[in-house]
């Protein structure tokens, strides 16, 4: 086997062992899928209705793209859990003393994520469905859509091993994932127009990723997606998307893997 | 030209590791020097913070050392590292199983990544879950094993691919009685096989009871090497120890048992101890010459030193947990932390 084929092999053994888990430890998905959900509740039925839309529309169809968005931003923060968990069972240990591929360890949870997540998106879809979120685009936009999200989610899950390498405990994973993820999700359009923002916030929100996937994914489901007059990002959303899944991919995943091979304990 | 057996399964030259934080630096490693050959075992024995798990560590390849240089079976760690990790087996403090997983997946799982195919893997599994009694448990989930259970999973992980060199970092810390005699058997069982064993331990009792060839480590050095009997030799040989049921009797048993002059007594105990050149035959002897003295005891023994005097004498300190200025700047040797855990 040539060692591209080997690291590949050893990816997926460590992908299986990641997702072996999943129906063992069902409270994780549960409670991402109820976090959402929460979410759902808190914004389509109760702040909602307080949030108008410029130009109009349905706010609940405003809301689901924004909403798959920041619970698969929020599942980096699993990934940053399960990394330090891994390294305090001395489990990374383990791995790092078998003669396998040094990158199998990350790239098997980093796609395990993506595959976890897929399903975590159509739970989430469903949920969407019965409260009144509409696809009205193409089947290929629909598609384009879910490729996107899930480039979004491999992405995220790099940030989330470096910062499950780099914290010491579980808990600080835990702590510094929300300190990273929370500003990242709310500071967007994911939940508000960005419009209703302060002009100290609305370049920010403008620029950030989250916005970027959450705008390219309404205008891809056919949803409303209000941004402000000659605003770049808000009518460039899809490449900017990929440019952002690209450079933070481009960023992190080097920074992972360097961290990885530097673990000294 | 070197042949194979002439390679030592492990080599070490001058290994310094030094932890740095804040501006505090401790030698973690100040010189190590070790050799072991191929097939047998050697206990690296020492208290906390002494610098075994660190040595594990640089020769599993999981630490680089700041000097010095090391090799496992001829392979230097650093630049054939992956070469390796294809000949040890490691099993550390911590039972480095996925708890999720069950046993049988477990070693399936690191049979895969030691590049066996699906169906060697399996094979594997079962060969070890069969010699690591764990055939009822192979399929629950790891969670739920006992500790020794874990270890014991935990171990035959280690021994998946089968390795050349078996290291054992610390293998019956935080195990009850039971739980360390079982790990015991399964070490020995491994050892009888021929596979050349490093193991670490705390526990003075252990090393002798495992390992052929025993270095005591103490602030990041060698301190002594050797059989666990050449070490107790060092100590000063074997002891006989008599109890005298009535005090008044102390001066007349040492002047009978030792009339060179080199025994001594305690009153408070109404011991008398005198050095046993003779072993076992001369403590008939000492029987006999008390008899015909007419003095009454309450016991006599032969007592040979244990590698608690050993340590003691090499030392100065008794092998107890964390002498000062040390250990506390790595996860390094803790086990109450790993019975938290």
């Amino acid at each position: 086997m040539t060692s591209f084929a080997e690291a590949v092999s050893d990816g997926r053994v460590v992908a299986w062992r990641n997702l072996k888990r999943i129906p063992r430890i069902p409270e994780l998905a549960i409670f991402a899928i109820l976090q959402s959900i929460m979410f759902v509740v808190l914004f389509a039925f109760v702040f909602g209705g307080a949030i108008p839309l410029p130009g109009g529309g349905s706010y609940k169809e405003y809301l689901m793209p924004g909403i798959y968005i920041q619970t698969l931003a929020f599942a980096s923060i699993t990934t940053a859990i399960g990394m330090a968990d891994d390294m305090n069972k001395g489990l990374i240990d383990r791995f790092r003393s078998l003669p396998m591929a040094r990158s199998a360890v990350l790239s098997g949870r980093t796609s395990a994520d993506v595959v976890y997540n897929a399903g975590i998106l159509v739970v989430l879809m469903l949920s969407g469905l019965v409260v009144g979120w509409r696809v009205h685009g193409t089947v290929g936009d629909f598609v384009l859509a879910i490729v996107l999200m899930l480039m979004f989610t491999f992405a995220m899950a790099w940030i989330g091993v470096l910062l499950g390498l780099l914290v010491k405990t579980v808990e600080n994973a835990q702590q510094l994932g929300f300190l990273v993820i929370f500003p990242l999700t709310f500071v967007s359009s994911a939940f508000v127009p960005v419009e209703t923002l302060p002009s100290v916030l609305k370049p920010i929100a403008e620029w950030n990723p989250v916005s970027a996937l959450v705008s390219a994914t309404r205008d891809l489901f056919g949803n409303p997606n209000p941004y402000p007059p000659d605003s770049w990002p808000g009518e460039h959303a899809l490449p900017l998307s990929f440019a952002w899944i690209i450079g933070l991919l481009a960023v992190f995943a080097p920074l992972a893997v360097r961290r990885y091979r530097s673990i000294e304990r | 030209m070197a042949t194979f057996a002439d390679v030592a399964a492990i080599e070490t030259e001058g290994l310094v590791k030094v932890y740095r934080s804040g501006g505090d630096e401790v030698r973690a490693l100040d010189g190590v020097d070790l050799e072991v050959q191929e097939g047998t075992v050697l206990g690296l024995l020492g208290p906390n913070g002494a610098g075994k798990t660190t040595t594990v560590r640089i020769l599993a390849t999981l630490l680089r050392a700041d000097a010095g240089r090391a090799t496992v079976a001829g392979l230097d760690v650093v630049r054939d590292a992956q070469a390796v990790r294809r000949v040890i087996g490691l099993s550390g403090q911590y039972a480095a199983v996925d708890e999720n997983l069950t046993g049988r997946e477990n070693l399936w799982m690191f049979g895969r990544l030691y590049r066996l195919s699906s169906a060697d893997a399996r094979r594997r599994a079962d060969e070890l879950l069969g010699q690591f009694a764990l055939e009822d448990a192979a399929d629950r989930v790891a969670k739920t094993y006992s500790g020794g259970m874990r270890r014991r999973l935990d171990l035959a992980g280690a021994l998946v691919g089968r390795p050349r060199l078996l290291v054992l970092d610390e293998p019956t810390t935080g195990l009850d009685p039971r739980g360390r005699l079982g790990m015991w058997d399964v070490i020995r069982d491994q050892v009888r096989e021929g596979t050349t064993l490093l193991l670490t331990t705390q526990y003075l009792e252990e090393a002798d009871a495992l390992a052929d060839d025993i270095a005591v480590v103490d602030h990041g050095r060698i301190i002594a090497r050797g059989t666990s009997d050449q070490l107790k030799a060092q100590v000063g040989g074997e002891r006989i120890e008599v109890v005298v049921r009535d005090p008044g009797d102390l001066r007349h048993a040492v002047a009978t048992l030792a009339p060179n002059g080199d025994g001594t007594c305690d009153r408070h105990t109404r011991r008398v101890t005198v050095a046993a050149r003779g072993g076992a035959q001369e403590l008939v002897e000492v029987v006999r010459r008390l008899g015909e003295a007419r003095i009454e005891v309450d016991d006599v023994g032969l007592r040979r030193p244990t590698l608690d005097d050993v340590f003691l004498t090499l030392t100065g300190h008794v092998a107890e947990n964390g002498s000062a200025g040390e250990n506390d700047e790595e996860d390094e040797d803790e086990p109450d932390e790993e019975l938290a855990a």
